[in-house]
């Protein structure tokens, strides 16, 4: 056992372990920080986009030397069948400021420099040191976890738990349950690498502009998933996912899908000639508010993952985690500074900045999402995107039928495939849903 | 007793590429480790110091980021770690680097103790030479074990060690005296995991960093590119073999199994089969 005491302990260098424990560190904590891959950023997946608002909370001047790849000006929303894809594209010059809102980036270099600077504010980080269980006193407190090194329990008034989606340690510890094959969502990801130029010609950018296309469609095969293509300065990330529920269902393959999306003719071409260089999986929670587990306890808070802060259909999870990080470490050094004990009473502070942040908001306000699209799968995943796809090609398509034919065709399809009571039910679902 | 185990940052050769144009090794953004053989030096000289007491210093000459390594290193228990980085060390050949790390050594054994042992691992990954480990045992007058399979004993009173060396045709058993260099083969123990006060003390310690002037290096123009001889003319890939493997009947016997493999290489080399023939006249 270690003889030396931790005002607090993180577990993971991820986002939001990293954001604890640097925010911890820069209000003058004694931290140390835990981290199972050999380094930080080793066991990280992410698409990945960051969202600079998050991260300007943390470090401000971060855009000095952070490994960002592009800065995001044009955003592409794809619905898409079997040969065509409908789009909504959002580009704007607005976005080439000094301070812009989102950038792609490579979360293996991203995270080596996020935990160089928790290391700079103070904080002592171990890699390759896996917790293997929390450590509690005789009332039943938090004090501490033991990892898999010899001699390896140390103590500390706090636990944050960000040890990412698994959550195996809060498993352990009954603070929450595994995640349920509805709740997560299993994501592959290759990165093509290309030419600066060739990516810069293909998607129509310049220096530092980056663009994103997200889409669904009929390449999930009718399973809860949603597909991405983000643009790095010399490679281009692609990936899918689809929940776990549903990959167990159909017995579909995560890599076969992404193939095949690969092969879509409005893909394929943005991505020829490429050089695949990693291939990589996550688990995303896409459980949502109701998903939530308890946040804190008695020595202990959770944090990102961990605590399943995602937001699925905006496709933010990395800024949840972040804020959710930074708000955990805010409250514990309120707790410390008043010289109050570590325990749920006085943690309880750190939900509550959560409940009034936008991560609890934003959570709170899709709420019913993640069960409508799940059960109604089918529904918007493989009947829409085909109808949408059929009615835009009727809409361009020219072969001298009268107009009014076309749009009574198309409803027609609408209602064929999914009844007149089906379309509005699913409108107003969608739109309470949203709401 | 004072252990100094020499180390160095070498790429990740699992995840190496070569460049298709230049035929360079293209180390951006490919990993480094610590040079494997280096493993069972460092694991060596912990077991040495865990057995007769002392310390056990790292040392490595390499760019600013080796000291990563040094880290990483330390985290398995070793004492303090000493990095020579700078730029007049920048393109040394296995000459100008056993140079820079004899000095250092020598400068190392007057700040923290003369060495009883030095270690280095058989030979690095990246280069392949084994040239640097006798190199430095050259400079600094020390008696050399090379491709040490196993420590017998060390006796630090006698001031005596007792090694086998793996060498052609058998395992050579060899005694000598301390100090000495070691460059330890592969295979010979299993590096051990740090404890967490080990990995502690790492995380915190203070790599010392020492420029060329620091280790006491006084004849630049024996470091780095100027002082190495070594001129790589061309470096190249291999191309691939054209040829694809064939498969032969086995047949029902050894001996038959035999002719059709001994019909089948003389059928690729025609001019062997002929070799073969005058040999065998000739006996």
């Amino acid at each position: 056992m270690i003889d030396e005491k931790f005002d607090a302990i993180v577990v993971g260098a991820g986002m939001s372990g990293n954001a604890a424990a640097y925010t911890l560190a820069k209000r003058g904590l004694k931290v140390l920080q835990l981290e199972r891959g050999e380094t930080a950023g080793s066991k990280n997946v992410q698409g990945a986009i960051m969202y600079a608002a998050m991260l300007e909370q943390i470090i401000p001047d971060f855009r000095e030397d952070a490994p960002l790849e592009r800065h995001i000006v044009e955003q592409r929303f794809w619905m898409m069948d079997d040969t065509s894809h409908t789009g909504m594209h959002y580009r704007s010059d607005d976005f080439n400021t000094d301070r812009p809102n989102r950038y792609t980036i490579i979360r293996a270099a991203f995270d080596k420099w996020f935990s160089r600077k928790v290391r700079e504010a103070g904080a002592t980080v171990l890699t390759e040191t896996t917790v293997t269980e929390l450590v509690y006193d005789i009332r039943g407190k938090v004090i501490g976890v033991k990892t898999d090194r010899r001699g390896g329990q140390v103590h500390a008034d706090v636990v944050v738990l960000a040890e990412g989606v698994n959550g195996l340690l809060g498993t352990r510890a009954g603070f929450r349950q595994m995640p349920k094959p509805e709740m997560v969502a299993l994501a592959v990801k290759e990165m093509h690498f290309l030419p600066q130029e060739v990516i810069e010609s293909r998607f129509n950018l310049k220096g530092d502009e980056g663009c994103v296309v997200e889409a669904a469609g009929t390449f999930s095969r009718g399973m809860t998933g949603l597909a991405f293509l983000y643009t790095n300065k010399e490679c281009v990330s692609v990936g899918l996912g689809c929940l776990v529920s549903d990959f167990a269902r159909t017995m579909e393959s995560p890599y076969e899908l992404l193939e095949s999306f690969k092969q879509h003719p409005s893909i394929r071409p943005l991505i020829a000639g490429s050089e695949v260089k990693e291939y990589a999986a996550h688990l995303i929670p896409e459980g949502g508010f109701k998903a939530i587990p308890q946040l804190y306890g008695d020595g202990w808070v959770v944090v990102g993952d961990a605590a399943q802060l995602n937001n699925a259909v905006h496709r933010e999870g990395s800024n949840l985690a972040m804020t959710s990080g930074r708000l955990a470490a805010e409250a514990i050094f309120q707790v410390k500074s008043r010289k109050d004990p570590m325990i749920a009473d006085n943690l309880k502070l750190y939900k509550k900045m959560l409940d009034d942040s936008f991560v609890v908001k934003d959570l709170k306000k899709y709420k019913d999402m993640p069960n409508l699209l799940h059960t109604n799968a089918q529904n918007f995943f493989l009947t829409y995107p085909q109808l949408v796809s059929k009615a835009a090609k009727t809409f361009v398509h020219v072969d001298g039928t009268p107009k009014i034919d076309k749009e009574k065709e198309t409803s027609r399809s609408f209602i064929k495939a999914r009844s007149r009571l089906g379309l509005i039910g699913d409108a107003v679902r969608l739109a309470m849903a949203w709401r | 007793m004072h252990i100094v185990v020499c180390i160095k940052q070498v790429p990740d050769s699992a995840q190496i590429r070569v460049h298709p144009v230049t035929n360079t090794i293209m180390r951006q953004g490919v990993p480094t480790i610590i040079n494997p053989y280096d493993l069972f030096a460092i694991e060596e000289a912990l077991r040495l110091r865990d057995a007769h007491g002392g310390s056990v210093t790292l040392v490595s000459m390499g760019p600013p980021n080796a000291e990563d390594t040094l880290r990483k290193a330390l985290a398995f228990g070793a004492d303090r770690a000493v990095l020579l980085t700078d730029r007049y060390f920048a393109g040394s050949d296995t000459l100008a680097t056993s140079f820079a790390l004899a000095s250092a050594i020598a400068k190392i054994g007057a700040t923290y103790g003369a060495p009883d042992i030095v270690f280095t691992g058989k030979q690095t990954i990246d280069g392949d030479t084994a040239q640097v480990g006798p190199g430095i045992a050259k400079r600094l007058g020390l008696l050399q074990l090379t491709y040490v399979s196993r420590i017998a004993s060390v006796d630090p009173e006698a001031r005596l060690i007792e090694v086998e060396r793996r060498a052609e045709g058998g395992i050579q058993q060899l005694r000598t005296q301390l100090p000495c260099l070691v460059t330890m083969l592969e295979g010979s123990n299993t590096i051990r995991r740090g404890t967490m006060a080990d990995a502690l003390k790492a995380a915190r310690a203070q790599v010392v960093i020492w420029t060329a002037a620091e280790a006491g290096i006084e004849e630049l123009t024996k470091c780095g590119l100027r002082g190495s001889p070594t001129v790589v003319k061309r470096v190249f890939a291999p191309g691939s073999r054209a040829e694809k493997a064939r498969m032969i009947d086995p047949g029902t016997s050894a001996r038959d199994t035999a002719d059709a493999l001994l019909d089948a290489i003389f059928a690729a080399q025609g001019a062997l089969e002929a070799d073969v023939a005058a040999a065998q006249a000739s006996l």
